[in-house]
C-alpha cells in the first residue's frame, strides 16, 4: 500500500515536471538539437545576451509588466475599497463585471480589445498593450485585495473614525498598512500574468513593439533554438520566485487573526 | 448623582433601516456623570441607540443633543463621544501604546502630552508594562482593557460600551464589572453601557433603560426596575418571577386591595388605582416566596398548597419548581440554612406556599 502511494505520487511529479526538467536540462546542453546530452555548457546563456532582438523584446515585456501591474494595483485597490466601503449605483454590476472579465477566455478578450482599438482608430503598440494588460490584471487585484479586506474586523474603520481620524487618515494609517501584503501579492501576480501573456498581446501590439512571448513564439515556429530554452529557464525562475513571494504574503494571515 | 443636568437627549428620534422601523419617536435623557445602561434582548434597538449617539448612524427624524447642542449633522470624529467596541476593534498592525495614542495623534495633541496620557491610561486599566505588545499577544481581557484605555484617553464626555464584557468568561466579567464601575466613579465620565445581561445591568448601573421592539419600556434605578417592573415583559426579562393571575375583589385602603387568585383571597399592595373586578397580575420573585413543609392547609392563612416537582441545589440557594395544580407552576429560591431540619424537601412532597404581605408587585392586566 505504501509502495503504491509512493509510485503514484512519483508518477504525478514526473508527469508535471518532466517537461520542465527537460527544458532546463537542455538550456545547459551543448548539443544543439537536444536529442542527446552533449555535455554541460553556458554558451547558450551567452548567446542569449548577444541576441539583440530577443533582449529588446524582453525589455519591452518587463516595462509593460511593471507598468501594467502598478496601474492595475492602484486602480484595483481603490475599486476594492469603493466596493467594500461605499454604496453607489451599479455597485453589483461593477463587481460582477470584473468576474466576467476574469472568466472570459483570453481569445475572446483579445478579439474584443482588437475590435475596440480598431473602432477607435488607435494604432497598435505600447499604449494599447499596456491598456489591455492593465485590464486583464484588474480582476485578480480586486479579488486578492478584497479577500484580505473581508478578513478584517469591520469595526476597525469605525474605531478609527471614532478616534477622530479623517477619511484620508483612515486610508493612510489603517487601510493601506493592513492591505500592504495583499497589494504586494497582487502586484506580483499581475506582473507574472502580464509577462507571460501571448494571446492577448499578439492581438493588441504592432510589429514595432514586440514583447518576449510573441518573439519566442515566432522563433519556435522555425525550430526550438537553445536560446529559447535558456530564456524559458530564466522566466521560470522569475515566475517561481514571484509566485513563492505571493504565496508567502497571502499565507501570512496573522494580521487578520489578531482581532 | 450629585447634579442632574442632562448631558444627552433624544427628542422624538426615529430610525429606519430600509423599510423596517427600528426606533419610533424615541425619547431619552441621560444625565451628566451617571452610569447608564440600556438593557434589552437582541434586536430590540439598543445597539442602534448607541450607534446614533456615536454618530455611526444618522437619524431619520428627531433631534439628538449633547450638552444642549444638536449633533445630528456632526460626524462621529467630531463628537465628544468614544466607543468601546464589542469586538474591541484594536488596530492589529499597531502595538498597545500606538493603539492608545492613535486618537490623540489624530487630534494633534503634542507628543510629550500623548506620552503622559498614554501612560496614565495604561495605569488606569492596569496594563503598565504592556506598551510594546501587539494585540495578537493579548488575552481577551487584556484586549478589552486596551480598548477601554484607547477610548478613555480621549477624555470624552460620553463613553459608549457595546456589550463590552460579553466575550469574557464569567469570573473575569464580574471583575471587569467592578473595575468599570470604579473607573466611572473616578473619571466622572458618563458611561452608556449596552447589554442583554440583566445581572450586569443591575450590578453596575445608576439607571437602567429597558428596551423591547424599539421602545423604551421603563427607565429607573436597578431597584425600581427589579422590584417594580412596569409590565410583564420587564418582570420576566429581569430575572425570574412568578406571575399569578387574579381579580380585584375590593379595595381595603388607599394602596391595598383584596385580590382573588384562583379561589384564594390575598391582600396585596398596589400603587396603581384599581377598580373592582379589574384583572391583575400579582408577581412574586422566587426568593420572596415562603415555603413551609405542611401536609395540610393551615387554618386562617391564605396561601397555596403545592407539590415539589423539581429541585436543584445551586450552592447558595435551593431552587424548587412547585406545582400548584391547574397547570400553575411556580419557582422558589431559598437561601440555604444547614441547621433547619425542615429545609430539605424531597420531590413529590407537599408544601405550603405563601409570601410576606407587601413583597408582591401588582400591575393591571391591560398594562402589558
Amino acid at each position: 500500500m505504501k509502495a503504491f502511494r509512493i509510485i503514484f505520487i512519483s508518477l504525478i511529479l514526473v508527469f508535471l515536471y518532466a517537461p520542465i526538467a527537460v527544458l532546463v536540462g537542455n538550456s545547459f546542453n551543448s548539443s544543439k538539437y537536444g536529442q542527446k546530452w552533449g555535455g554541460f555548457t553556458l554558451k547558450w546563456y551567452e548567446k542569449l545576451l548577444e541576441n539583440d532582438s530577443l533582449m529588446t523584446a524582453f525589455g519591452h515585456s518587463l516595462l509593460v509588466a511593471v507598468l501594467a501591474a502598478t496601474t492595475a494595483v492602484v486602480v484595483g485597490t481603490l475599486m476594492t475599497l469603493a466596493i467594500y466601503r461605499y454604496r453607489f449605483p451599479l455597485k453589483k454590476t461593477t463587481s460582477s463585471a470584473l468576474f466576467i472579465l476574469m472568466m472570459s477566455p483570453d481569445i475572446v478578450l483579445a478579439i474584443t480589445f482588437l475590435v475596440l482599438f480598431m473602432a477607435l482608430g488607435v494604432s497598435l503598440g505600447f499604449w494599447t498593450l499596456l491598456l489591455a494588460h492593465t485590464t486583464f490584471c484588474l480582476p485578480f487585484v480586486v479579488i486578492t485585495v478584497y479577500a484580505q479586506l473581508k478578513g478584517f474586523n469591520p469595526y476597525l474603520f469605525e474605531a478609527a473614525k471614532d478616534l477622530c481620524a479623517s477619511e484620508w487618515q483612515i486610508f493612510t494609517r489603517i487601510v493601506l498598512p493592513l492591505l500592504l501584503p495583499a497589494i504586494a501579492a497582487s502586484w506580483l501576480l499581475s506582473f507574472t500574468l502580464s509577462l507571460d501573456d501571448v494571446i492577448i498581446s499578439s492581438f493588441v501590439t504592432g510589429p514595432e513593439y514586440e514583447v518576449l512571448p510573441i518573439r519566442v513564439f515566432s522563433m519556435v515556429k522555425v525550430g526550438v533554438s537553445p536560446e529559447v530554452n535558456v530564456l524559458a529557464t530564466l522566466l521560470l525562475v522569475v515566475s517561481t520566485i514571484s509566485i513563492a513571494i505571493f504565496v508567502l504574503l497571502t499565507k501570512n494571515k496573522q494580521l487578520n487573526k489578531s482581532n | 448623582m450629585s447634579d442632574k443636568s442632562v448631558l444627552l437627549a433624544f427628542n422624538n428620534v426615529s430610525k429606519r433601516f430600509d423599510s423596517s422601523d427600528i426606533l419610533v419617536d424615541f425619547n431619552l435623557d441621560i444625565y451628566d456623570g451617571e452610569f447608564f445602561t440600556i438593557l434589552g434582548p437582541s434586536g430590540c434597538g439598543k445597539t442602534t441607540v448607541l450607534r446614533l449617539i456615536a454618530g455611526f448612524e444618522r437619524t431619520n427624524d428627531g433631534v439628538i443633543t449633547i450638552d444642549g447642542k444638536a449633533v445630528n449633522d456632526i460626524p462621529a470624529e467630531q463628537r465628544p463621544v468614544n466607543t468601546v467596541f464589542q469586538s474591541y476593534a484594536l488596530f492589529p498592525h499597531m502595538n498597545v501604546e500606538q493603539n492608545i495614542a492613535f486618537g490623540l495623534k489624530m487630534t494633534g495633541v503634542p507628543k510629550a502630552e500623548i506620552q503622559q496620557r498614554v501612560t496614565e491610561a495604561l495605569e488606569l486599566v492596569k496594563l503598565s508594562g504592556f506598551e510594546k505588545r501587539s494585540p495578537s499577544q493579548l488575552s481577551g481581557g487584556q484586549k478589552q482593557r486596551v480598548a477601554i484605555a484607547r477610548a478613555v484617553v480621549m477624555r470624552p464626555r460620553l463613553l459608549l460600551l457595546d456589550e463590552s464584557l460579553s466575550a469574557l468568561d464569567h469570573k473575569l466579567r464580574q471583575q471587569m464589572q467592578m473595575e468599570l464601575k470604579q473607573m466611572q466613579r473616578r473619571l466622572g465620565i458618563t458611561f452608556v453601557y449596552v447589554t442583554h445581561d440583566q445581572e450586569e445591568a443591575l450590578s453596575m448601573s445608576d439607571r437602567i433603560l429597558v428596551m423591547n421592539n424599539g421602545q423604551a419600556q421603563q427607565i429607573g434605578t436597578p431597584r425600581e426596575i427589579y422590584e417594580q417592573p412596569s409590565n410583564l415583559f420587564i418582570a420576566r426579562f429581569i430575572g425570574e418571577i412568578n406571575v399569578f393571575d387574579g381579580t380585584v375583589i375590593e379595595k381595603v385602603n388607599e394602596f391595598s386591595y383584596l385580590v382573588d387568585i384562583g379561589g384564594v383571597s390575598k391582600k396585596v399592595r398596589c400603587d396603581q388605582r384599581l377598580q373592582e373586578n379589574d384583572p391583575v397580575h400579582v408577581m412574586v420573585r422566587p426568593e420572596d416566596l415562603r415555603i413551609e413543609y405542611l401536609e395540610d392547609k393551615p387554618q386562617g392563612r391564605s396561601g397555596f398548597m403545592g407539590i415539589v416537582v423539581e429541585r436543584s441545589y445551586t450552592g447558595q440557594t435551593l431552587d424548587s419548581l412547585i406545582d400548584l395544580g391547574e397547570g400553575r407552576m411556580i419557582q422558589s429560591s431559598e437561601f440555604f440554612n444547614e441547621d433547619d431540619p425542615d429545609f430539605d424537601y424531597s420531590i413529590r412532597q407537599k408544601v405550603w406556599v405563601d409570601w410576606v404581605e407587601g413583597w408582591e408587585h401588582v400591575i393591571k392586566k391591560s398594562a402589558i
